[in-house]
């Protein structure tokens, strides 16, 4: 047991940011667990793939081709993957938090009897033994995760946690066969999000974002007047794009946009849910408006309103002179 | 054919919670439960099946593990349309971890011999996404997670779905059936029950069971069957910004300045 086994996540030929997190999280364990660092590469072509991932402290990359690969499949993902880590017995490994590790992890996890955790964000090796820090109770507590009895653990880590390894390495890489498995789903089609109709959530430096607070659809437009006032994009959190009262290309976080470019976050009425954080955390100057003052949003904004958005939003038309 | 849908009773914190005197969790009372909000969608979804297809031939199973309280998020379940509730009690299960508790919904799957089973994405309170995909991998049945539209009719070999990925992208796919699928957000507008279906709903028997009813042995149930163990719960040190505080005018005010500030 020893070493780290690290699975790549890549979607339509471009490999996942999240991979090179993982990497850059397995270089910071790797002297406390022992090496090596191998990074495992299913796909109908691995090769291009292999290159991206030869970064940081991965000393080995092993290729699985699999033209039942070509895009993600579950059921030939557990397959492969399961048939690897018997053959190699890791002690930890590693993959992104994300849609399709939702259902590749647990079947792997409990196949092979490893040790289990999920969305984890922090990781230490204590006599030897992982432990794994995630949150619970809405981000409210941390929970510190040990595995008794486990010689190998699969943690998925969150995204954004760890910092990812992009130095150049040469690692091994080699070609091999494993799984048998065949795809009991089939990929038909790609959707990409409708248009966006010119707005620009990753490229807008100043973004007013409006969540469940907003309470009703008549209250939408005047935030879009509002937004326009101050020289803002206006965007939104999941339920107000999934109710339709907000187009998609408006909804920031992770099924949504990332606000890539934006310096000032005003968040009015948005609880801040993990999922909405992915997409603004980063934000330099955060400004949160919510009636509860427990909102998971506080503990990342620069400033804080404890307030109603309405009433917030009313003085300010008043204020800029915004009808 | 039945549809069986695993709710979960998720808690909310209170402003000012405690920890339990272990440290290993929070000291209930200090919660407040209600049924997880995926799960709402993943039951939408089954009825939905369900009153697409000629009258009475498919039934809709809710399931939940806890104790007689979690009674609640099952009778919400079935005056939103529900056939029938199970509920199996957590006595023996303290130390069960996500894929612990999927082997009791793996375990009542097997004997009740659902087409689908049709899970929340994940849970409002602890976010593990683990528990409706371990209960496929423990069936070893075809899996599909964040399914954001579904479309079978019953006793089909397929299902038509799509996932829904990071940045909005969609994937159309087909699905071998029987499957398990964990539900999105968004999939379906929820109904609200109305006080006559909840008035029927609260005289339906829930029927109640023990793990050891639904099969498992000692070596599956509770810590046996975990693949993890909560150490220490702690609230973290957080980072606090700045309160603006004041009217709503004097508030706005600052705000104003705030944006002319960064904005420049």
């Amino acid at each position: 047991m020893s070493g780290i086994l690290i699975l790549a996540e890549h979607r339509r030929g471009t490999l996942r940011d999240a991979t090179l997190e993982a990497i850059g999280a397995a270089g910071t364990l790797k002297a406390a667990l022992g090496g090596p660092v191998t990074v495992l590469v299913i796909a109908a072509d691995p090769a291009p793939l292999a290159k991206a991932v030869s970064v940081g402290a991965v000393d080995e990359v092993i290729t699985v081709a699999r033209p039942d690969a070509a895009t993600y499949e579950p059921h030939v993902y557990e397959a492969v993957l399961r048939s690897v880590i018997a053959q190699r017995s890791p002690a930890l490994v590693l993959m992104p938090h994300g849609v399709d590790s939702f259902s590749l992890a647990p079947a792997v996890a409990i196949g092979e009897g490893l040790g289990f955790a999920t969305d984890v964000f922090g990781v230490a090796v204590e006599d030897g033994q992982v432990v794994a820090t995630r949150a619970g109770y809405n981000e409210k507590v941390f929970v510190e995760i040990d595995f008794p009895g486990r010689t190998g653990v699969l943690l998925t880590l969150r995204g954004g946690s760890f910092a990812p390894e992009t130095a150049p390495a040469s690692p091994a890489v080699s070609a091999i066969d494993a799984g048998d498995g065949t795809a009991r789903s089939k990929h038909l089609d790609w959707r990409d999000p409708p248009a966006t109709g010119g707005i620009d959530i990753p490229g807008s430096p100043f973004i007013l974002s409006i969540g469940r607070g907003v309470g009703d659809e008549a209250n939408v437009a005047q935030f879009l007047e509002l937004a326009d006032g101050l020289g803002a994009t206006l965007g939104c959190s999941r339920p107000i794009a999934d109710n339709g009262w907000l187009p998609k290309a408006r909804q920031v976080g992770q099924s949504g946009q990332l606000a890539a470019k934006c310096n000032l976050y005003i968040a009015m009425g948005i609880s801040g849910s993990v999922q909405h954080q992915w997409g603004m955390k980063h934000v330099e100057n955060i400004v949160a408006i919510n009636k509860d003052p427990e909102a998971s949003i506080f503990t990342i904004a620069r400033y804080g309103i404890v307030g109603d958005m309405l009433e917030i939003a009313e003085e300010l038309r008043k204020q800029k002179g915004i009808h | 054919m039945k549809i069986l849908v695993p709710v979960k009773r998720v808690a909310s914190l209170d402003d000012e919670f405690e920890l339990r005197d272990d440290g290993r969790d929070v000291d209930p009372d200090f919660c407040e439960f209600d049924l997880n909000e995926f799960d709402e969608y993943a039951l939408e979804a089954a009825v939905q099946i369900k009153e697409a297809a000629p009258e009475g031939s498919v039934e809709v199973v809710v399931l939940t593990i806890g104790p007689d309280d979690a009674d609640d998020v099952l009778r919400k379940a079935l005056a939103k349309g529900a056939d029938r509730a199970i509920r199996v009690d957590d006595a023996g299960l303290e130390e069960a971890d996500r894929v612990a508790i999927a082997r009791v919904i793996a375990k009542v799957a097997e004997n009740e011999e659902p087409g689908l089973v049709l899970c929340g994405a994940q849970s409002a309170d602890q976010g593990n996404a683990q528990t409706g995909m371990s209960v496929a991998a423990l069936l070893g049945w075809t899996r599909a997670a964040v399914v954001s539209k579904l479309d079978f009719a019953p006793g089909a070999a397929t299902a038509q779905v799509e996932r829904e990925l990071e940045g909005g992208l969609v994937e159309c796919l087909d699905v071998e059936t029987p499957a398990v699928l964990t539900i999105q957000l968004g999939i379906n507008t929820p109904r609200y029950a109305s006080l006559r279906s909840i008035k029927q709903a609260n005289a339906k028997p829930i029927e109640c069971l023990t793990p050891h009813d639904v099969g498992l042995s000692d070596a599956e149930i509770g810590a046996a069957g975990a693949l993890s163990r909560v150490r220490r719960v702690f609230v973290p040190e957080r980072g606090r910004g700045e309160i603006i505080a004041g009217t709503p005018s004097q508030q706005a005010a600052r705000l104003l300045e705030i944006i002319s500030e960064v904005n420049g």
